[in-house]
């Protein structure tokens, strides 16, 4: 009897631990679901429609005409373009500088922590103010400080964000994000065995064959993951682009070029179609580098 | 001969870390000068500093927008944090057998881009009327960062040594007091950082931001780059309002830098 009793505590308790987590998890799911997913395919209902806001009255549905217009107007390509390059090159340039930087900081000096402290503060500033004051304190033609410099070195003044757009975009991305990659590598080379660089230094190695032999392959899993996670912030980078280029230069992104025809042009159907060709080409990106970022993590996690 | 070398090498790193600092540091200072001192067209060191710019804020109701953004961003962390622990725990202490397709589940959220969601967002706020409202933005902003919260607690739940939780479920505790006494006061230090993670994006936000919001609810970032728009000279009080917008962010972040890092590679680095 009493057995029996227990048995079934025993099942009940064993239905509960099976439910239990599907309860813990399921208000994080919904909400995500409802605030992700369901607009999502709310845009491509969207999508089929033709509708613009200035005029309500004629919206109808539109089968795939406004997808048939994403492209054949031209502008998707180069958007794709922009978007690719300008996070590429971002990446890499903030992943080497941030290497550099990890380097330098990576050893014993007076004032150590405060030059860590400078140098992480861009990555902490709101995106919004480091364009702005990019735009008219630095980069600006009269009274811009890179300017100024530029002129004393006997050159004339350069009209960045007008004249080379999509370099002043990059620099000013790189210098927000390359903080972010030093802190990743740095706490890389502060996990290296100090016993093995010793035993490199007694066996006189020099630094750099040190520094290629030892140091990068230890840091191989760090440098992974600070690319996929710069690649995750930077494919999303808007503010640079709407408040310093306004989309010129070949610095049209694809999230750009969708609030224009949305937001300026006010045509809901083809922006939700930029949309939705948006989120696929974003869906084949993010599988391959989702599915090594997972096994990154995860291997990161269970070790 | 290897002292001289460190030396040469410290003082590189210093003028390095100065320099890369400059544009901030240049911020800070235009911010106390008056327009005609930030328009100069030989950048001035020596001026006479003025609160101008900053009364000129006040005026220009900049408390609003702060106040604004320090709401959509407590209630955005808040909101994060009550879902993300539950589903955290219930993915790492109690693991079920989908971890890891509800993992990627979440992340992947992340991966889409806000181009996804923006319209509907924005044509089911207006029929609702919670466009321009200061909650409504919050919930977006709180299903932008669910993702990262949820990986970050994960890999910080996942650290409490499994005999600390079967030493309590032996002594009988169930599942809420498992939780909150036994699990939550050695994982703290996590969920700040992840508090703090969620606060940032919150507060730096622009996109949502300048899309759903208007006159009532906006918040700072789109407030700072209306002064674009002004005409005449604006440096000085530009970069006052950056100051004052960026301060919270780099001050807390200063002071928590150990926990940013390990919060920000969602725990894959210690």
């Amino acid at each position: 009897m009493a057995a029996g009793v227990k048995r079934q505590n025993q099942e009940k308790s064993a239905v509960k631990e099976k439910i239990l987590p599907r309860k813990l998890i399921a208000p994080a799911l919904i909400f995500s679901i409802a605030l992700t997913q369901v607009p999502f395919l709310v845009t491509i209902y969207f999508s089929l429609m033709e509708w613009n806001l200035l005029k309500p009255q004629e919206k109808a549905f539109a089968g795939i005409d406004n997808y048939i217009y994403v492209f054949q107007t031209g502008d998707l390509l180069p958007a794709i373009i922009a978007t690719v390059g300008l996070t590429a090159f971002s990446v890499i340039c903030s992943l080497f500088v941030g290497l550099f930087f990890a380097v330098l900081l990576d050893r014993k000096f007076r004032g150590q922590s405060v030059a860590r402290t400078l140098i992480i503060t861009p990555f902490l500033i709101m995106p919004a103010a480091s364009a702005l004051i990019w735009k008219f304190s630095m980069f600006d033609t009269n009274i811009g400080v890179i300017n100024y410099i530029v002129q004393k070195l006997g050159f004339s003044a350069i009209g960045w964000s007008t004249q080379y757009p999509y370099i002043s975009v990059i620099i000013l991305l790189t210098w927000q994000y390359a903080p972010f990659m030093m802190l990743i590598l740095l706490s890389g080379l502060q996990s290296q065995s100090r016993e093995v660089l010793e035993a490199a230094s007694v066996d006189r190695a020099g630094s750099w064959r040190t520094f290629a032999f030892i140091t990068l392959p230890h840091l191989r899993q760090y440098i992974e993951i600070a690319i996929l996670l710069g690649t995750i912030m930077l494919l999303q980078a808007f503010d640079p682009v709407a408040i310093m280029t306004k989309g010129t230069g070949g610095t049209k992104t694809l999230a750009y070029l969708l609030y224009e025809r949305a937001f300026v042009g006010m045509n809901v159907g083809q922006a939700a179609a930029y949309g939705v060709v948006t989120v696929i080409l974003t869906i084949i990106v993010a599988t391959i580098s989702l599915r090594s970022l997972f096994k990154v993590f995860i291997s990161g996690v269970n070790k | 001969m290897r002292s001289t070398k460190a030396i040469l090498i410290t003082g590189m790193t210093w003028i390095i870390a100065v320099t890369y600092f400059f544009p901030v540091s240049w911020m800070f200072i235009n911010s106390f000068k008056s327009e005609n001192d930030a328009a100069s067209l030989t950048p001035k060191f020596v001026f006479k500093p003025t609160l101008e710019s900053f009364s000129r804020l006040a005026d220009r109701g900049m408390i609003d927008y702060l106040t604004n953004s320090l709401m959509a961003s407590v209630i955005s962390t808040s909101v994060v944090l009550i879902l993300a622990i539950p589903a955290a725990y219930a993915l790492s202490i109690r693991p079920i057998v989908k971890v890891q397709d509800a993992l990627f589940f979440f992340i992947s959220t992340r991966f889409m881009p806000a181009a996804a969601s923006i319209l509907p967002l924005f044509i089911i706020f207006k029929n609702l009327r919670v466009l321009d409202n200061i909650f409504a933005l919050s919930l977006v902003y709180a299903a932008m960062n669910l993702p990262i919260a949820i990986w970050m607690m994960r890999s910080f739940l996942s650290e409490v040594p499994q005999e600390v939780i079967e030493a309590s479920r032996i002594d009988g505790a169930n599942f809420e007091t498992e939780l909150w006494s036994v699990v939550l006061p050695i994982v703290l230090p996590g969920i700040a950082a992840v508090a703090l993670i969620c606060f940032i994006f919150s507060w730096n936000e622009y996109f949502f931001s300048v899309l759903l919001t208007s006159a009532n609810a906006k918040t700072t970032p789109p407030f700072l780059a209306s002064f674009v728009d002004g005409r005449g000279q604006f440096l000085a009080v530009l970069s006052a309002a950056s100051t004052v917008a960026a301060l919270p962010v780099i001050l807390a972040g200063w002071f928590a830098q150990k926990q940013l890092v390990r919060g920000l590679a969602m725990g894959a680095v210690k």
